[in-house]
């Protein structure tokens, strides 16, 4: 597996080389700075809009022509949407989930792929390879047996039952194994060994220290998965309490009259954690995402 | 090897495992044993019922009512419901995998062959890949809005009356799309831009050497050696728009004329599922979704193979 190269230097998150490459036609890049700038203008545009709609009163949101600076802002619709609806507690209830799933899935995923990436037994590969086989099967054809898996096990509108898909990964196993397989140093286990260490306290002591920004990666491709969640919390959640906020959003503008006002507000709240970890781990965030692009 | 292995576990006497073979063996089946049993039990089985269940007539107490064969896939297939839903998330996923692979090569080839010190391009076109689905399709809503949206707006200028972009399916679909491409194009960009920089830098250079310029070293050394990456591209992209459903879902509910949704294979599956009870007919909807992924995965492994 082949890792992203960062280079810090030239201020690339998929670093490209040096700049010995870009002396030449100069003239190119005007027009091409004009339309990447164009284009970058049309990927913000839908958050800034986002934004703006959030700050207006009522009556300006609806103005024609519309207004995108807001011409006299207002707090209002992000205290109408927690009047609205008990949105605190639809923010807590992903809250929960994502970071619950989250600490599973790097759990499960980094034993997972110690297990299978340096030890040798009995129908390893056998295992492995189903899990290979079924990684690439979409959630969406096999929801239904799981739904019905759920009623049986009574885990309708429950923690548990929105929870019980997100437990384990198969990607985050391959990359861990991948990760154990290139960078772990089965000298320093064997030293361990012969020092009296048990197999687990090997495993929390030293190997997963030891892969914490590989473990750092994956967390933030989980949260960033399960946050966005949406058709399994819709089948399983239909209690008002359990929703989480993407279904409490979803809920809440197919109602008759849709208020743009609070539900843009709504929205904003709802990205504030995803643009918080952007912002402050963009580079791991591209990472982690390129890393699913290796085969 | 692997028959190797397995007699060694589990033929030979126990007095020739160490006790740090059978203290490593212990921890590999005391830690993989709750991962399989929670894998199997939300992944595999499901899997395998989806199969079975879509053999069989269901009602809303009882999924596996009467065994019927193949009943359902016959029915699918005068299924107008069902066959419009396949067109449209065909044409879906062909839409939104033409723009945003071109879309998404060409940025890439700029951001690393013409533009230095591209990083807050790349991280302005990556942005909208890893918003979550539902404030961003909300958004995207509003903006299609057919009184005050901001694209009725922006085709006033041009003297174009207001259009209600989401209310025929006809339209629906691209508006859609559109909101689809601008999502996934920065993914495929890094991706991309990954297997660039994974060319060794030697190929460029040898071709410099060699007299060719830089729309050269493109066209003979970038695109060929790109060629398994953009089949990648292509086919992850393909999967995702086949299972289109959220953006779907919550720009189009109470939108569209009445009756007059847009068909898509997973609101298909969602519909006749959970909200007709027709658990088995569903399930042979998705057992036909999953034949589509599957064929796309081999026909992806299968070329890579060969390129390589």
């Amino acid at each position: 597996m082949a890792t992203v190269e960062i280079n810090e230097k030239s201020g690339n998150m998929v670093g490209v080389n040096g700049n010995s490459r870009f002396r030449r036609e100069l003239w190119w890049r005007l027009p091409l700075h004009v339309i990447l700038i164009i284009g970058a203008g049309l990927m913000l545009l839908p958050f800034i809009w986002m934004i703006a709609t959030s700050f207006k009163p009522p009556s300006e949101v609806v103005a024609w022509p519309p207004t995108f600076i807001p011409q006299s802002p207002t707090l209002e619709n992000y205290g109408k949407v927690f009047e609205l609806m008990p949105f605190a507690r639809y923010f807590l209830n992903s809250l929960i989930v994502t970071l619950v799933c989250m600490v599973t899935i790097c759990l499960t995923s980094s034993l997972a792929g110690y297990i299978f990436g340096i030890f040798r037994f009995p129908l390893r590969n056998f295992f492995f390879i189903v899990i290979l086989a079924t990684a690439i099967v979409p959630f969406e054809t096999y929801m239904i047996p799981l739904y019905l898996l759920m009623k049986d096990l009574k885990s309708i509108n429950s923690f548990q039952g929105i929870m019980a898909p997100y437990f384990i990964m198969s990607f985050g196993i391959f990359f861990m194994r991948q990760n154990y397989i290139a960078f772990l140093p089965e000298e320093l286990l064997d030293a361990a060994r012969i020092d009296g260490a048990g197999e687990w306290k090997i495993y929390w002591r030293i190997v997963l220290p030891l892969s914490s920004s590989a473990l750092a990666a994956l967390a933030i491709y989980a949260f960033i998965n399960v946050w966005a969640a949406f058709i399994w919390p819709l089948l399983v959640v239909n209690t008002s309490d359990l929703k989480t906020i993407e279904l409490a959003l979803a809920g809440f503008q197919t109602a008759y009259t849709v208020e743009y006002g609070p539900l843009m507000a709504g929205s904003v709240i709802s990205l504030l954690p995803i643009l918080a970890i952007f912002i402050v781990l963009r580079r791991q965030i591209i990472e982690s995402v390129a890393m699913t692009g290796m085969k | 090897m692997a028959r190797n292995i397995l007699s060694r576990g589990v033929g030979k006497s126990r007095s020739g495992v160490s006790t740090l073979q059978r203290q490593k063996l212990l921890f590999v089946f005391i830690g993989l044993t709750p991962i399989l049993v929670i894998y199997g039990v939300t992944r595999i089985w499901p899997i395998i019922r989806t199969f079975y269940l879509s053999l069989f007539d269901s009602d809303l107490v009882t999924p596996e009512k009467q065994f019927i064969g193949i009943d359902n896939y016959t029915a699918l297939l005068d299924d107008d419901s069902f066959k419009q839903a396949f067109l449209n998330t065909t044409l879906f996923a062909v839409g939104t995998v033409v723009a945003s692979v071109i879309l998404g090569l060409a940025l890439s080839l700029i951001l690393t062959q013409f533009i230095p010190r591209s990083g807050l391009y790349q991280l302005i076109y990556f942005l909208p890949f890893v918003m979550p689905i539902v404030p961003v399709a909300i958004v995207w809503r509003w903006i299609y809005d057919p009184s005050y949206g901001l694209l009725n707006w922006f085709l006033s200028w041009f003297g174009i009356a207001k259009q209600a972009f989401l209310f025929y399916p006809e339209t629906g679909l691209w508006a859609i799309v559109v909101m689809n491409v601008w999502k996934v194009v920065g993914y495929n960009m890094v991706i991309l831009i990954v297997g660039i920089r994974n060319i060794p830098t030697l190929y460029n250079e040898a071709a410099e050497i060699d007299g060719a310029g830089r729309f050269g070293v493109l066209r003979y050394i970038t695109i060929p050696l790109l060629k398994p990456v953009i089949l990648f591209v292509l086919v992850v992209t393909t999967i995702g728009a086949y299972n289109v459903f959220t953006s779907v879902y919550v720009m189009t509910q109470s939108t569209t004329a009445s009756g007059n949704s847009i068909k898509i294979l997973v609101g298909e599956i969602y519909d006749n599922g959970f909200r007709y009870s027709k658990m088995g007919y569903a399930s042979s909807e998705a057992v036909i979704l999953f034949v589509v992924v599957l064929a796309l995965t081999l026909l992806q492994f299968r070329f890579v193979r060969s390129d390589t």
